[in-house]
């Protein structure tokens, strides 16, 4: 087990928004999160990295193979954000920084977090670049993100992502603002890093049929809840909560097929 | 759907949180103040503020708290009669200002083209001159009074309003509520009052605020120089001139000087507090703040 | 059943100081028949919502013929619009609804237009199934959906004859998504109008439309019934689209890959504008671009 995530609590300004939320990531695993907006998936994975926004008080635990994140110092809690624990978001546009290249913002990341040198950043770089499929890498490295097209730019930002060798990745909507016939890309990428390096990779998406391709375990969420767990062919062909039942009901394949 | 009782109310709903903050209360206590005083001055003075039946330049004392100046008039009862002069006068400029300023720039930004070229090339002109000088080149062309002051202020102080309200303008012509509008018929008259300018008072009324202070100065500053208000009126701006003559007996400056410097901080932190009320991302900052 | 609307080869550039011309819709034909419902797809970018924005006069027609009711559509100026008989319900339900207003008063615009004086703002809020008493409340109180079914409210409320939805749904929380797609559909439908549906999600299109269109670069690739389209896509675009939809079916399986980048509309690939990403790419689609339908492809060419 990688990352166990148990009764989990967040109150933001008095409002109740996770309200005891376990969850367990083992390597090599997806777990997708599902559920509408609002219903808290987004402040779970928040809460994870400890990003969570001021004023925000939480209960539980979130226990990365054993040691607990929410009382570590936050100089410890930033070697693990970004180290141990990295993010990938919905819309790369955002995520990525406009004014530095590629190169820079993959290599900053290592030297920081691994104290690698110029050279050897450069190289792990690239070598990252070439196992997100970014045609032609070298070049890539030394190109700004507005000149790649968004699906290439979410394969860069997952490239920031695993810089540091990362244990657990959090993909928040990583394909929601992207067409399906490049979302199908970078399904097949997640699905691939997943398991060629044995990370342990949390989910979130709104999306079933996302969920159906890529997930291993899904878990569904409502008002800060976790209704349903289990393994995902039991969870969408014959779902136990009868939530899970509404939002399979009602996909637009559902009232037709 | 939120069904928060504050937000129903919109703007004035979202004031309170931002009105908490010290330098706004101060701000509205100061501000309120001179409006009490500009109203209440003739019945708050005590003494007429034109007849010279003092001692000259006495400094201040139990008898006349801010002294006198050097014709025996008392200076308290100069400055309280100053708001009546000064504030009224720079709320209209400001209004007057807002309302050429902003229009102009409305039209401008809504019906583009020529109309945008000739109206924004008009303001770019005044703009490429230093403000004050150019007030001091047009007051002084149309002789020196208070109207002509005021014109002059009016003359550079307009294309601020332009410039901005025609950016706003351009920012909320494109969404689609206008647009939706404009498919249902809507004439570009009707569109632009009812669905652009609503949506851009907003700022604008914040850079009013903002700008009383800096009209104040100007005006105030045009009178200085001897081409605003004539010497018996107890302008603020004038009375600091006369103090300067007579630097020896410092209360005859440093009173109306004051004056001066309070208005225009208590109208900048409004404006700071309106922007900060409007903007919902300052507006969280500060509730973030008091959490 | 007779044309509503006809866009002959329609071209729309966009051009920008300093950029090469933009053809964001290059030679698009299209018709929508009254009391029809059609669905046009395809990837961000392709010109779908620009040729949307052309249809109610928002873009100008570079060249092509756009005609409503055998009338030409004139871009829309400073004057007047006197065409509403096309009503338009964007994208962004944030931006859709003017916020300084009441939501009944923004209604009652739509009703002035169709000079309907019997009906009231509430009664059409009733009908897109929101409650009578919000039509006194503000935008801001809504969620998404409702400010989309009050979006749609106002557009039904000019009684138009054609409803256009550019992407309507996208912004939305995936269970109101085919709820407000349904919505439109039907109230579309039993009044009598046209509908052209744009989106992005062919699985939602394929639960409302009669007429799927795909475009694809500026074009339209391929026009048919949504159940043959859907059962049996020609071009391999429409097959790569619909291959790639994942399906929640538990069963764990990828959904196919379409190699390759969306070209720059402004430099499109010679002969057919998909044989760089093809799989059954023949000599014939790199010199030739096939300039005819319902299916432009080679492999379908009409004899």
């Amino acid at each position: 087990m990688t990352l166990a995530i148990t009764d989990l609590k967040v109150t933001i300004g008095g409002k109740d928004i996770l309200r005891g939320v376990d969850l367990t990531l083992e390597p090599g695993r997806v777990h997708g999160l599902a559920g509408e907006s609002g219903s808290g998936k987004t402040m779970t994975g928040l809460a994870v990295l400890g990003l969570l926004p001021h004023g925000s008080r939480v209960t539980g635990g979130i226990a990365l193979e054993g040691r607990e994140l929410l009382t570590l110092p936050p100089k410890e809690l930033n070697k693990v954000r970004g180290g141990e624990v990295a993010m990938v978001f919905q819309d790369p546009a955002t995520s990525l920084h406009p004014m530095l290249t590629v190169g820079r913002q993959l290599t900053e990341h290592m030297r920081h977090h691994l104290g690698l040198g110029r050279a050897e950043a450069r190289d792990r770089a690239v070598e990252l670049l070439r196992k997100v499929r970014i045609p032609g890498a070298e070049e890539a490295y030394r190109r700004y993100p507005h000149q790649f097209s968004g699906g290439m730019r979410q394969r860069i930002a997952i490239a920031v992502a695993l810089a540091c060798s990362p244990k657990v990745l959090i993909a928040d909507e990583p394909t929601t603002a992207l067409d399906v016939t490049v979302q199908a890309g970078v399904l097949r990428l997640l699905r691939g890093l997943c398991d060629e390096l044995g990370l342990a990779v949390l989910l979130v998406t709104h999306d079933l049929g996302v969920m159906s391709a890529v997930a291993d375990e899904v878990s569904v969420m409502k008002d800060g809840l976790v209704v349903e767990t289990g393994p995902r062919s039991r969870v969408l062909r014959e779902p136990d909560h009868p939530y899970t039942r509404t939002l399979l009901a009602s996909l637009p394949d559902a009232e037709v097929s | 759907m939120r069904r928060d009782p504050l937000a129903r109310k919109g703007l004035l709903g979202r004031l309170p949180q931002a009105w908490r903050q010290p330098l706004a209360v101060s701000g509205v206590v100061i501000a309120v103040a001179w409006l009490v005083i500009a109203v209440a001055a003739p019945w708050l003075a005590p003494h007429d503020p034109l007849a010279q039946e003092l001692p000259r330049l006495a400094p201040p004392g139990p008898d006349h708290w801010f002294g006198t100046d050097q014709l025996g008039r008392d200076i308290l009862s100069r400055v309280m009669h100053g708001a009546r002069v000064s504030i009224p006068l720079t709320l209209a400029l400001v209004a007057l200002s807002l309302l050429i300023g902003g229009l102009l720039g409305a039209c401008a930004g809504y019906f583009g083209r020529w109309v945008d070229e000739t109206i924004m090339r008009l303001a770019d002109l005044v703009f490429a001159f230093p403000t004050v000088i150019l007030a001091m080149v047009v007051a002084a062309a149309l002789g020196a009074s208070l109207t002509n002051a005021v014109l002059a202020v009016l003359v550079v102080a307009w294309p601020a309003y332009a410039r901005v309200t025609r950016g706003l303008v351009l920012g909320v012509r494109e969404r689609e509520f206008v647009l939706s509008g404009r498919l249902l018929g809507f004439s570009a008259w009707r569109s632009l009052r009812v669905d652009v300018l609503p949506n851009v008072t907003g700022p604008i009324l914040v850079l009013a605020t903002l700008d009383i202070g800096t009209a104040l100065l100007l005006l105030s500053g045009l009178s200085f120089l001897g081409l605003g208000a004539k010497p018996p009126s107890p302008e603020w701006g004038a009375m600091v001139s006369s103090g300067v003559e007579v630097f020896d007996s410092w209360w005859v400056a440093t009173f109306p000087g004051l004056a001066i410097l309070t208005v225009v901080l208590a109208f900048n932190f409004l404006g700071d507090t309106l922007r900060d009320a409007l903007d919902p991302r300052t507006a969280r900052a500060i509730k973030e703040r008091a959490l | 059943m007779s044309s509503l609307l006809k866009i002959d080869d329609l071209v729309v550039e966009h051009r920008t100081p300093g950029r090469p011309v933009v053809r964001a819709v290059a030679g698009a034909s299209l018709e929508v028949r009254a009391g029809e419902v059609v669905g046009l797809v395809g990837e961000s970018g392709c010109g779908k919502s620009t040729l949307a924005r052309a249809v109610v006069g928002l873009n100008r027609a570079a060249s092509g013929s756009i005609s409503f009711e055998g009338t030409p559509v004139t871009p829309l100026g400073l004057r007047r619009r006197t065409m509403t008989g096309v009503q338009m319900v964007f994208q962004d339900p944030y931006a859709s609804l003017n916020p300084r207003r009441r939501v009944g008063d923004q209604i009652a615009d739509g009703l002035r237009v169709a000079g309907d004086a019997t009906s009231s703002p509430a009664d059409l809020l009733e009908r897109v199934g929101l409650p009578r008493e919000f039509a006194s409340r503000h935008p801001h109180e809504f969620s998404g959906g409702q400010r989309q079914r009050i979006a749609i409210a106002r557009a039904l409320a000019a009684r138009p004859r054609l409803l256009i939805g550019d992407e309507p749904i996208s912004a939305l929380d995936a269970s109101a998504q085919s709820q407000v797609a349904t919505l439109m559909r039907d109230l579309a439908v039993s009044s009598g109008a046209g509908l052209l549906f744009i989106s992005h999600d062919l699985s939602v299109v394929r639960l409302i439309a009669d007429r799927i269109a795909v475009m694809y670069l500026g074009r339209i690739v391929e026009v048919g019934d949504t159940a043959e389209v859907w059962a049996e896509p020609r071009h391999p675009y429409t097959q790569a689209l619909l291959g790639a939809i994942p399906k929640p079916d538990g069963m764990g399986v990828l959904p196919a890959e379409l190699p390759g980048d969306v070209p720059d509309p402004a430099d499109p690939p010679q002969g057919c504008r998909f044989h760089p990403r093809c799989p059954l790419v023949m000599d014939v689609c790199r010199v030739k671009e096939p300039e005819f339908g319902p299916v432009a492809c080679w492999l379908h060419e009409p004899s």
